[in-house]
């Protein structure tokens, strides 16, 4: 059986909760000697620092050893040597394989050919399976629940590879979806039709204030980046827009948070990050319990052997 | 009319490929490989249908292709009509569909697609027949087949 993470948009309602118990395991106790003697390779054909950081740290608080690069100008790749050559080579030398890629299905096809477990840790605009399982660790943590939430998706939804896999993700939960994005970066209508498929309710909106945001359960923020705009007078007149200022959180939830995948640029006010609503830097940090769960499952290591584990360092 | 009947004579034997866009007809012949055919082979460009403007026909003599043949048709000419003729008589007529799944024989519209950067296969899940959406399995990619090119 293939325990490769491709993508998570196919797992099931049980699979996203025996992920979320597990990775809530690792996040009670991180360091333990698991997957002592095994080796996991780190291949990042495109760089990602903090995706390589996440998981190499989840690699190594379980004891395992990680082998790899974080530069593609140092490998084979510019010599022209084929992805299922270099797959292949590693695939020898390592247990699993975490990958990123510049290209779009680079990760599917390296679980095809190869004989060990693949993590696909973002190709190109397609998947980035690892981040939308933090995505959902994080709301559950949050909320205590993943059902009938209110998810608030600001800024870049046309490009944002997350919100679209959160999205996805969430299908399962009976949750509303709020879109706040100016035209140019508007929701495709590809995940419209989705949400209708899907009976998702989704209302969009272009304004961005407190009232707008007042029913936020979850307040997910993306980056609006530049180089996104045809028309540079559009970016200028729009990206001060969806900024998210303190002022704004006056008639916010209780229970809200606001979510970043980081990095951020200007889209969330640094006099935001000590308010009881900020919640990205955890979200982060979240990252390394997910990527825990993650590696385990992809190596056929099950919650109950995570619950009863002996290797626990104190 | 009688002059339409001096254009593309009677078949005895064979296949006839009726209803092709005219602007599909050389992809038609490249993908059933009548180049390399010894048979004899009619084709008409370019004449006059009441259904679709113009068409063009093929008619194949001694010829009776797969339905793994006639489903890599689809791809490019979803609509035409096939008749198989046995002694001077349609015997039987076909309509090709999309098969579910398409294994090298279009390619991805995706530049950034693995497919199109690595020597490999391609493959498509068909997600609309009526409307030729296809799904590209690597990338995502949804494209109409109207759209792509073939391997």
């Amino acid at each position: 059986m293939n325990r490769s993470l491709v993508t998570i948009a196919d797992h099931s309602r049980e699979k996203i909760e025996y992920l979320i118990r597990m990775a809530q395991e690792f996040e009670r106790q991180p360091n333990r000697l698991l997957l002592q003697g095994r080796v996991v390779a780190t291949l990042f054909f495109e760089p990602s620092t903090r995706t390589r950081l996440s998981f190499e740290t989840a690699a190594n608080r379980l004891g395992a050893r990680v082998i790899g690069f974080a530069d593609p100008k140092v490998t084979s790749g510019t010599k022209g040597e084929t992805l299922k050559d270099t797959i292949m080579m590693v695939s020898n030398y390592a247990d699993i394989i975490v990958m990123r890629h510049y290209l779009e299905g680079a990760a599917r096809y390296a679980s095809e050919i190869a004989p060990v477990p693949i993590i696909n840790a973002g190709d190109g605009a397609n998947q980035h399976p690892s981040q939308t399982m933090l995505d959902l660790y994080t709301i559950y943590q949050t909320q205590g629940t993943l059902d009938n939430l209110n998810i608030y998706l600001v800024g870049d939804l046309k490009y944002g590879r997350t919100v679209h896999s959160l999205l996805m993700a969430m299908r399962h939960f009976n949750p509303t979806f709020h879109f706040i994005a100016p035209d140019e970066l508007a929701m495709p209508q590809t995940y419209k039709d989705y949400c209708r498929q899907h009976q998702i309710r989704y209302v969009e909106h272009q304004e961005f204030d407190a009232e707008v945001i007042a029913g936020a359960d979850i307040l997910y923020m993306t980056r609006v980046q530049r180089e996104r705009f045809t028309d540079l007078m559009e970016y200028e007149r729009v990206k001060d827009r969806y900024l998210l200022k303190l002022d704004m959180l006056a008639k916010a939830r209780p229970n809200m948070r606001i979510l970043h995948p980081l990095p951020r640029v200007n889209e969330i006010e640094y006099s935001i990050d000590d308010d009881p609503h900020a919640y990205y830097f955890q979200q982060a940090r979240n990252g390394l319990f997910s990527r825990q769960a993650l590696i385990c499952d992809a190596l056929g290591i099950t919650l109950d052997q995570v619950i009863n584990d002996k290797t626990i360092i104190a | 009319m009688k002059r339409e009947q001096l254009i593309v004579s009677a078949l005895d034997h064979g296949t006839v490929i009726d209803h092709i866009p005219c602007e599909r007809l050389f992809e038609v012949i490249n993908l059933l490989h009548l180049d390399q055919m010894s048979n004899k082979v009619t084709i008409g460009f370019n004449l006059k249908s009441q259904k679709m403007g113009t068409k063009s026909i093929i008619k194949i003599a001694d010829k009776f292709f797969t339905d793994e043949e006639l489903n890599q048709l689809s791809v490019v000419a979803p609509n035409v009509s096939l008749s198989i003729i046995r002694d001077y008589e349609v015997v039987e007529k076909k309509q090709v569909c999309l098969p579910d799944e398409l294994t090298s024989i279009i390619r991805c519209n995706n530049p950034k697609c693995i497919t199109n950067n690595e020597p490999m296969h391609t493959f498509f899940h068909v997600v609309d027949k009526q409307q030729g959406i296809v799904r590209c399995h690597y990338c995502n990619h949804e494209q109409n087949i109207k759209e792509v090119k073939l391997v």
